[in-house]
């Protein structure tokens, strides 16, 4: 049986990440290792210091509330990247996707190619920062395999919306304000660094509504050995279908885009 | 001669004491704002804005008060003058690595700009002049959305504008410096790399003396100066170590302008 | 204000430009006189683009003498700059700023005040025929169209001399003689021209004077007709054969003409009369594939001096 096409393209995606793999060990492991230290022992001490911890991180140290969310997030920020200029460059300044459409691959497979890609990428990621829990024993459990497939999945559901849009722009205008405007937001009010029962009560459900939210609770729940049954189907089924409903728009604008 | 040749200013190389039109740089900068780069720069102001509401509802909930140096003030008192230092710090260094390169390698810019009487000191200063106005920018929209939000906690927090601008000129030189021994993108994850842990561990998010034994180290950070100064000036706590801190920016700021200097020639003009 | 017509406007004497072990420029001395159109013909790393970018005063000599307006290049850089006009092999047009910001901008680097470079800016883009497209971003431009946005922009200090490298490299026919026309017609305004080229055409339309340069030094120098007076007989006949049997049919026409050729695709003879040459091989029973004769031209006179062609 020959290679199914969408894993050939993404096979050309894994050659040309083999040589910038170090990006990737400062973006998901160094960097989630300086924010567990710098914010989780740091911040953590004056929080657990302060007595308000247990009523409001439900029983568990800052240390341990902080960790888990760091997989999600993560895998936020790398998926969504990927999503943004690889995406517009693979049609707008390499031609990439062009040259791969020279080829016998489709527009569906392409997009499948950049699609697995960005799981790829999403999953080396969360090991990443996983590995970083698995080092302290506060945050160390089995917990931490079924999170890993929290977390990518997060990215998956992050990837696939932005690619769509990606694929249907012009120039890179509009990326900066995408990653001020949503990803920070996210990164700071999404649930990772303090329960969303703190912010104000209109934007609680705003939280709610973001799938950044949804990967970190799976994530935490995961580690801590907390997945309740229902909740857990609710939050999985929301990501995946983010992720499902963004890559048939992804697959629909490369189509469009590729056989002009 | 001129004020720029008064003695203490002899340190710093001829390339950048005779600059003569750095502000040409500067004009150019505008230009390009004004046709269509500025909604990028608006949209900057809402990042202080994000960061200073979620440390106020997430943080400070969470930590309540903390002891600097003796009294106790609210988290987000504490913590919002060391992002506002960190603020200056980001603008600038991105303006001064990113920005620079890209206009060097990818747009040649400063090989068609040096082609006319101006020199590469103008280039250089003007470039660092350009890099410590966004900083600048940053720090200011910081400063209003702290006040704004109530996180001011005396009127010498209005000094911390000036301190946040020397932070940014110090860190846009060095940024420079830095960018003249790059070679290719792939140099720049080190900018990061070094970036985040300065941010993390500069006494930002608690006090130095959490840090115990390591305090020392956390003092070799440049921008752990800048977040003492404008916290100082923020709780209205004046001591004589603050001069000390505006010191060893400013002593950086010329230090990494000298080299730039130096090198820059070298670099655009083989 | 111009020096007087016999002061050389650049003057260089053995002028050399080392980067590490490599010489780029290897002692070289030229003249350019005032009004006068002069050019540096050669193929890719002769030292053309090296030379120009020290005359440039962007890159300081690494011994030898150059002055430019009767200035030291390596001490007066900043005002010499400040009355040439440079047009590079790339265009390095600002891409974040509109057709006219780029003029209006590169006008303020030499001091030019606002509301003046604005007005040259109108002027110049009416000149470059660009005057609609005034407003336009950079990127959507022809290369013909920035080559002459990059001239105008060239021109926004009024220069007294002005330096092309390679103005019409990667240009289409068409656009190449719209940019010769508007050349041309900076000449007879009386700016001094002084560009780089490896085609021929362009050389032979454009320069009064100019050195043929291989391999760092100079070795050839004139006017076109001089040179190919000098170098080359008046005309040149092409003898194409089946593809590879070159060797053996030149040596079928061995000794006719004064110098023969063998290029990978031809054989060129150099002949006072091209007609005559072509009887004496049809006499010898050689029968080309195709037959061309052609008055001979720079191209020839680079062939000779250094044995290869010019593109490559």
């Amino acid at each position: 049986m020959s290679t199914p096409a969408a894993i050939r393209s993404w096979e050309a995606h894994f050659t040309q990440y083999r040589s910038v793999w170090k990006t990737n060990v400062m973006g998901s492991f160094v960097q989630p290792l300086l924010y567990l230290l710098g914010m989780g022992l740091g911040v953590g001490a004056l929080v657990d210091d302060s007595g308000r911890s247990d009523a409001l991180l439900d029983g568990l140290t800052y240390f341990q509330f902080l960790a888990p969310g760091l997989l999600a997030t993560t895998a936020m920020m790398i998926a969504a990247n990927e999503a943004m200029w690889p995406v517009l460059g693979g049609f707008k300044w390499w031609k990439k996707f062009h040259s791969e459409a020279a080829t016998p691959l489709t527009p569906n497979e392409i997009a499948g190619g950049v699609a697995l890609w960005q799981i790829t990428k999403s999953c080396i990621a969360v090991v990443g920062v996983a590995t970083v829990l698995a080092l302290f024993p506060d945050t160390r459990s089995w917990g931490l395999l079924l999170a890993i497939v929290f977390g990518t999945l997060t990215g998956a559901a992050f990837a696939a919306p932005i690619s769509a849009w990606s694929a249907t722009r012009d120039g890179d205008y509009s990326f900066p304000t995408i990653n001020r405007f949503v990803i920070t937001p996210l990164f700071l009010f999404g649930g990772a660094f303090y329960p969303i029962s703190q912010l104000p009560d209109w934007m609680e459900p705003i939280a709610i509504a973001t799938p950044l939210w949804h990967g970190v609770e799976l994530c935490r729940n995961a580690v801590y050995d907390r997945l309740e049954f229902w909740p857990t189907v609710g939050h999985l089924a929301y990501l995946v279908t983010l992720a499902v409903v963004g890559w048939v728009m992804a697959a629909r604008s490369f189509n469009r885009r590729l056989t002009l | 001669m001129s004020l720029i040749d008064v003695a203490p200013l002899r340190i710093v190389p001829p390339q950048i004491r005779h600059a003569r039109r750095p502000q040409r740089m500067l004009e150019r900068q505008w230009m390009v704002n004004r046709a269509g780069g500025w909604i990028i720069f608006v949209t900057g102001f809402f990042e202080p804005l994000f960061y200073l509401l979620s440390i106020r509802v997430g943080f400070g909930a969470l930590v309540g008060d903390v002891d600097d140096g003796g009294t106790l003030i609210p988290y987000a008192e504490f913590v919002a003058p060391a992002l506002m230092a960190a603020s200056a710090m980001n603008g600038a260094v991105y303006e001064s690595t990113m920005n620079i390169f890209f206009k060097m390698k990818h747009e040649k810019l400063y090989d068609a700009v040096l082609a006319t009487p101006m020199t590469s000191g103008d280039v250089a200063l003007g470039e660092i002049l350009n890099a410590t106005l966004r900083g600048a920018v940053y720090s200011a929209a910081f400063l209003v959305t702290m006040g704004a939000l109530d996180m001011t906690g005396s009127w010498w927090s209005i000094l911390m504008l000036p301190v946040a601008v020397l932070i940014a000129f110090s860190f846009s030189a060095i940024g420079m410096a830095a960018t003249t021994f790059m070679r290719s993108w792939a140099d720049f994850e080190y900018v990061p790399a070094v970036m985040l842990p300065m941010f993390l561990f500069s006494a930002t998010f608690y006090p130095l003396s959490s840090y115990g034994d390591w305090a020392w180290i956390v003092q070799l950070s440049p921008l752990y100066h800048g977040v003492a100064t404008m916290r100082g000036l923020n709780t209205g706590d004046l001591s004589w170590a603050m001069l000390a801190h505006v010191g060893v920016l400013a002593a950086l700021a010329v230090g990494g302008l000298t080299f730039t200097a130096r090198r820059i020639e070298r670099l655009l003009l083989p | 204000m111009n020096p007087p017509a016999s002061t050389p406007l650049i003057e260089a004497r053995q002028l050399v430009k080392r980067f590490g072990d490599f010489t780029a420029v290897g002692g070289i001395n030229i003249e350019v006189r005032p009004g006068e159109s002069f050019g540096f013909l050669g193929p890719n790393g002769a030292g053309k683009s090296s030379t120009m970018r020290m005359i440039g005063c962007v890159s300081p000599p690494t011994s030898g003498d150059l002055n430019i307006f009767g200035l030291d290049a390596t001490r007066h850089g900043k005002q010499i700059r400040g009355r040439m006009g440079v047009v590079p092999q790339l265009d390095q047009l600002d891409e974040q700023l509109t057709v006219q910001d780029n003029l209006i901008v590169y006008g303020r680097y030499f001091d030019i005040p606002r509301a003046e470079c604005k007005r040259r800016a109108q002027e110049l883009l009416e000149f470059v025929q660009l005057t609609d497209r005034a407003d336009s971003k950079i990127e959507p431009l022809s290369g013909g169209m920035k080559r002459r946005v990059s001239i105008a922009r060239s021109l926004i200090n009024e220069p007294d001399l002005l330096l092309l490298d390679e103005p019409t490299t990667g240009l289409d026919p068409q656009a190449r003689h719209v940019l010769w026309d508007r050349l041309y017609r900076l000449k007879q305004q009386g700016v001094t021209l002084v560009l780089t080229t490896h085609y021929m055409d362009e050389a032979e339309q454009l320069c009064d004077r100019l050195v043929v340069m291989d391999g760092g030094r100079i070795v050839a120098e004139g006017s076109p007709n001089e040179l190919i007076r000098e170098h080359s007989p008046r005309e040149v006949l092409e003898l194409r054969y089946p593809a590879g049997t070159n060797e053996e049919h030149a040596f079928e026409v061995e000794g006719i003409g004064h110098r023969q050729e063998a290029l990978p695709d031809r054989i060129l003879i150099y002949a006072d009369d091209g007609e005559v040459a072509l009887k004496e091989v049809h006499a010898r029973g050689s029968i080309p594939e195709s037959v061309l004769v052609r008055r001979s031209s720079l191209e020839d006179v680079f062939l000779k001096l250094t044995g290869r062609s010019l593109v490559d």
